[in-house]
């Protein structure tokens, strides 16, 4: 483990996204605020800062993580996925995108960027998944405009649509 | 996607932001950049309920690099002037405290750097003298003479008392029956989008003006508040919004005294500053809704008619009242007899003041509290009087042949079948099934209850309406106010292509894809030919006060003038095609994309083409149809009157209707509630958008949900703010809310362009209370309080759970005890000599800086200390007493820092035994401030952790070392 000095700025490189990317931060720099300020990478998004809403959900190494309880200091070197890397090509979305957009499962969208990061990989990871798991999944997420009866909605539907693409 | 005949509207047509918002392209607040040079902005907060400032030291923040400036409200009070207070009273509301704070979180310095992170850092270096004031959070005690007076200009902490009366209330009850009361309190608490306030202001001194860029909601009534406390003219004052804004539910209206705080800096510093929110700047100090305590108390014939309502309000509005409050309470004033044809009506509203954060909008804003108080009384009726409630809120409903009908505080509700609506809701929810599904719960022992709501929803705020506060010779000093503008532009640009521009500021409902709609019906095109723009600027925009997106205005009356500049623009269109088609402008068709004759779709013109006529040709038009197609429309309802003589208020334009009724379970062990089915009956006229709608509903009713069973802004009696994260300000989450089932029963609105009424707080109203009288049918209980906590209701299943002593905390702060024992393997007078040296305490006291002693029994000491998620410095005390030399002292302390303070004190004996001392303690301490705030579950652990270290440390350094061979069996378990 590399030794940081806290009062120094430290040169952080990783994959954002499939691209190289590289910025500066003291260590104390959240990664919420590195991927947003430093490298603009604003789809991902702030609602607390202290790990319960979720919002700012990224993938780090392919899992789910909170972005603004991690330190932009500790990817070094790690494969980062965000939002903004989950449509098939720009003017198309995925299937998981779409399904949000069918059952109006955002509002204003604020929390959506997180809940599609923990899901896209909660699927991958487990296609078969019922309602019980996806519900358990989302409750590590806070939603204030939907009521989340479209959010489970468009994640069931999702699920079932992603399993036919596999099977096809 | 063509509509070919048919309508748009009315479709569930995919929205067209949300190709954007799911691909991380939304352009929220925070996403928009800032000029090059932009400083940063933190706010030291007050860590007490009520206290004066004494002094404020900020040289060494000042000092720090990249400071550009430290303003506290001395400074915010030279350049700018008080915020408007609403009602007559000698009273001044500031954005940041001045000489005094009144409530945990007030604003007490603004430091401005280079960015957040080191402008945070500054405020660690701020020291602010506070003395403690008592304080007072519970509204009827702020009435006693012994209360703590907030504002010391009222003399009292009452800021507003006036009585109404309508019809012969007086009558109506001597003649009564019956006279059925009812006492209820509603808890604080707030809708929290998940996205914060954010501000960014700049000052250009050429021009005497700034420029705000802000998410906030409206109404921009607030732009002529915050433009008359910079002391500028309104066209001075430039106030922009993004494009898209992170959910708001009125509570982005608080924004506005950060918007006056942050020019203000921007005016001192020279430069653009920026300030974003966070949570628990958000949860201590946005914008709350109103707690209120109230009895209510109805002259009820013996058939269960109500002929008279007596309401006595008691509205808690804070530490300030805050434009528009005390609004909350005079919103509903139209509809205090709720769905209900009561013509006899008393009515005392008064507002207090108390040392907790000043209240703002919310959704459902006076409506839930309104409700709760007339719909647990209607419950109420039904039981004393021996009546199904169904049949107590049938007879007394309002009848459809009434309609429109007349409230007696002067509401005119505009159309309705409720009868209908609550029939069909009964029959289609199956209601049946659920008392039967009661039943058996029932015969098993399962608590399982029932309840019902009948609510009238008002949308489309009078901007009148909030004078009833004042007397009518008040009102007539100030001139009569009155309407509710709403505005829509649409222009056709040089190609022909349309643009749309309303005042409304979407806060995620989906108004471009309606607008779109509603355009797209009415000029024969696609909606997806149409962009639509929502975002506010008030240097280039039409706007008037009532822009902005609250009281539900937007299906009603901004789509409704979107409609009707809509038609002003085909108007023209038809104009122009007419000679060229050779037909009257009335026979004039616009469909698929086309402008043709009526019956000959063949005799046709592209829509392009003559929309773009009078860029390219105006020479060929008539003079009066020669400028380009810009058609900007505006509308007030004639129906939203002035407040009269008699103080009727027509407080709102549209009046949708709810019927909702539940089946709860409570859990016989653990006090849980369960909503096991819940049913939703809408009439809000005319349905735009039935997806959205649905969307409004479920959104309203999880709002309603959390209200009822999870949320409540927490106050300690010393006014410690208790509820200062997600994981204590409970918000529900999937596995709490369940899918209601949503019917609707439409009437359009004879009052709005679309027939549509507002439909988005509806449930906010009816919901908490419908719980509540589920949850009281469950259980026979007689008072229900919210939210309703587990704990709360085992109390009613199981009585008081004994023990537990009650011991009254040193300031009321949140209170830890505990005690423990240690083994030092050191003689005791070596561990008692260390406890009185400062250099060995300096190596135990954990995270300890620097230690001074001030005197042989006391120190002095610089500490920092990670509690929970949040790490600090503190400014520590110690002092000694009692010192029996070398088998027991008194150790009491304090600690204060930027993250919070708190006082102790502990008793500690030191006991040889074989060689080795034990040490035994017993502490009681207590904490307040920002660790209170958000740590409050933590304490307790962690200060069982902390004193764990000290001694820890000290059986560490008083122990004599061993050698490493021993120390290395030691680990290995083996002992030599
Ligand atoms: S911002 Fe990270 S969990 Fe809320
Ligand atoms: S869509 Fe607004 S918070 Fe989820």
């Amino acid at each position: 483990m590399p030794r940081l000095s806290a009062a120094q700025r430290h040169t952080i490189r990783f994959t954002l996204n499939g691209q190289p990317v590289q910025g500066e931060a003291e260590p104390r720099l959240l990664l919420t605020d590195f991927l947003r300020h430093v490298l603009g990478a604003t789809g991902t998004h702030v609602g607390c800062e202290h790990g319960v809403c979720g919002a700012c959900t990224v993938q780090i190494d392919g899992s789910p993580a909170r972005a603004c309880l991690t330190l932009a200091v500790q990817v070094e070197g790690s494969d980062i996925r965000t939002v903004e890397a989950l449509a098939p090509a720009p003017g198309r979305l995925s299937i998981l995108q779409e399904a949000f957009r069918r059952h109006h499962a955002l509002q204003c969208g604020f929390c959506t960027a997180g809940i599609l990061m923990s899901l896209d990989a909660f699927l991958r990871a487990q296609p078969d998944a019922d309602e019980a798991a996806l519900r358990d999944l989302l409750s590590g997420h806070l939603c204030r405009c939907t009521g989340y009866a479209p959010i489970i909605a468009a994640a069931l539907d999702a699920a079932a649509r992603l399993r036919e693409t596999a099977h096809a | 996607m063509d509509s070919p005949g048919d309508k748009w509207v009315g479709q569930s047509l995919p929205r067209f932001e949300d190709a954007a918002l799911l691909t991380g392209r939304g352009r929220y607040f925070d996403d928009c950049g800032a000029p090059p040079g932009t400083l940063h902005a933190a706010i030291l907060r007050s860590p007490h309920g009520h206290a004066l400032i004494e002094a404020i030291d900020t040289a060494a923040a000042r000092a720090l690099p990249g400071v550009a400036a430290v303003l506290t409200g001395e400074d915010i009070r030279t350049s700018t002037t008080s915020l408007v207070v609403g009602v007559k009273a000698p009273m001044e509301c500031w954005p940041i405290a001045v000489e005094r704070v009144r409530y945990v979180g007030e604003p007490v310095v603004l430091v401005v750097a280079t960015d957040r992170y080191v402008a945070e850092d500054a405020l660690d270096l701020i020291e602010v003298r506070y003395t403690p004031l008592p304080a007072v959070t519970d509204p009827v005690v702020a009435l006693t003479p012994e209360a703590p007076v907030l504002h010391d200009g009222l003399k009292g902490n009452l800021a507003s008392e006036r009585r109404f009366r309508y019809g012969d209330p007086e009558a109506a009850f001597a003649s009564a029956a019956h006279r059925i009361a009812i006492d209820v309190t509603y808890p604080r608490s707030a809708c929290t989008p998940i996205e914060c306030y954010g501000v960014l202001a700049d000052y250009d001194p050429g021009e005497d003006s700034y420029d705000v860029f802000a998410n906030f909601q409206g109404p921009f009534s607030i732009h002529a508040v915050i433009a008359r406390a910079l002391r500028v003219p309104g066209n001075r004052l430039r106030l922009r919004t993004p494009p898209d804004s992170g959910g708001s539910f009125g509570v982005k209206q608080g924004v506005f005294p950060y918007i006056v705080l942050m020019a203000a800096a921007a005016r001192a510093c020279g430069r653009p500053v920026k300030w974003v929110e966070d949570r628990l700047e958000h949860l201590a100090a946005s914008s709350v809704a109103t707690n209120r305590v109230t009895r209510l108390e109805a002259a009820v014939t013996a058939d269960g008619i109500i002929t008279a309502l007596d309401w006595d309000q008691l509205e808690d509005c804070g530490a300030h009242l805050r434009a528009p409050e005390p609004a909350t309470l005079y919103r509903m004033h139209g509809n205090m007899t709720g769905a209900y044809a009561v013509r006899n009506v008393a009515i005392r509203n008064r507002v207090v003041l108390t040392n907790k954060a000043p209240t703002g909008l919310n959704r459902g804003f006076g409506g839930p509290q309104v409700y709760f108080a007339l719909e647990r009384l209607v419950q109420r009726i039904a039981l004393t009087l021996g009546l199904d409630p169904l049949d107590v809120i049938r007879r007394n409903l309002v009848p459809t042949s009434a309609m429109p009908y007349r409230t007696a505080s002067g509401a005119l509700l505009d159309s309705g079948d409720y009868a209908t609506a609550m029939e069909t809701a009964l029959r289609e929810g199956r209601h049946d099934e659920l008392l039967r599904r009661r039943d058996a719960a029932r015969a098993e022992g399962r608590p399982y209850g029932i309840g019902y709501t009948a609510v009238v929803e008002p949308s489309v705020s009078n901007m009148g309406y909030i004078t009833a506060v004042l007397t009518p010779a008040e009102r007539k000093r100030a001139g009569p106010k009155n309407g509710a503008q709403a505005t829509a532009t649409i222009q056709c640009d040089a190609v022909g292509s349309v643009s749309v521009h309303v005042a409304s500021v979407p806060q995620g409902q989906g108004h471009r894809t309606v607008l779109a709609q509603v355009v797209a019906d009415e000029l024969g095109l696609r909606p997806q030919d149409i962009r639509v723009v929502t975002d506010i600027d008030t240097a280039k925009d039409a706007w008037s006060i009532a822009s902005g997106n609250y009281a539900s205005r937007f299906a009603p009356a901004v789509a409704g003038v979107a409609r009707i500049a809509a038609q002003q623009l085909r108007t023209r269109l038809q104009r122009i095609a007419a000679p060229l088609l050779n037909v009257p402008p009335d026979d004039v068709v616009l469909a698929h994309g086309k402008l043709h004759a009526r019956g000959n779709a063949d005799n046709a013109l592209p829509f392009a083409r003559v929309a773009s006529s009078p860029h390219w040709a105006p020479g060929t038009l008539p003079a009066e149809d020669s400028a380009p197609l810009r058609e900007t429309a505006w509308w007030t309802p004639p129906e939203l009157t002035a407040p009269t003589e008699a103080d009727e208020v027509n407080s709102s334009l549209c009046h949708g209707f709810i019927f909702d009724f539940c089946g709860v379970e409570v859990d016989r062990v653990t006090g849980q509630v369960r909503v096991d089915r819940y049913v939703t009956m809408h009439d809000c006229g005319t349905v735009l958008h039935p997806g959205m709608v649905a969307g409004q509903v479920t959104g309203g009713f999880a709002h309603a949900l959390g209200a009822a069973l999870y949320e409540a802004h927490s106050y300690a009696p010393d006014g410690s703010f208790q509820t200062g994260t997600f994981a204590d300000y409970l918000v529900p989450t999937v596995m709490e809310v369940p899918a209601p089932l949503i019917l609707h029963h439409e009437s359009p609105s004879p009052f709005t362009p679309l027939g549509a009424k507002g439909v988005g707080e509806g449930n906010c109203m009816s919901t908490p209370v419908c719980i509540a009288n589920a949850v009281a049918d469950a259980l026979g209980l007689h008072d229900v309080s919210l939210p309703l906590l587990p704990a709360t209701l085992a109390r009613h299943l199981h009585g008081a759970e004994p023990g537990a002593p009650a011991v009254a905390p040193p300031q009321g702060e949140r209170t830890l005890r505990g005690e423990g024992e240690a083994r030092v393997a050191a003689p005791r007078e070596k561990v008692w000599a260390m406890l009185l040296d400062p250099e060995a305490l300096m190596a135990i006291i954990p995270g300890a800086h620097a230690i001074q002693r001030t005197s042989p029994t006391a120190y002095r000491a610089e500490v920092t200390l990670g509690i929970g998620p949040v790490k600090g410095r503190y400014r520590v005390t110690l002092s000694l007493a009692d010192l029996d030399e070398p088998s027991a002292l008194t150790l009491s302390g304090s600690a204060a820092g930027a993250l919070g303070f708190g006082q102790g004190r502990g008793q500690v004996t030191l006991r040889e035994a074989d060689g080795s001392t034990v040490i035994a303690y017993h502490y009681e301490a207590a904490v307040g401030g920002k660790v209170a705030s958000i740590a409050g579950r933590l304490l307790d652990g962690a200060t069982r952790v902390i004193i764990g270290q000290f001694f820890a440390a000290l059986a560490r350094q008083a122990a004599p070392r061993q050698p490493w061979w021993q120390r290395l069996l030691h680990r290995l378990g083996l002992h030599a």
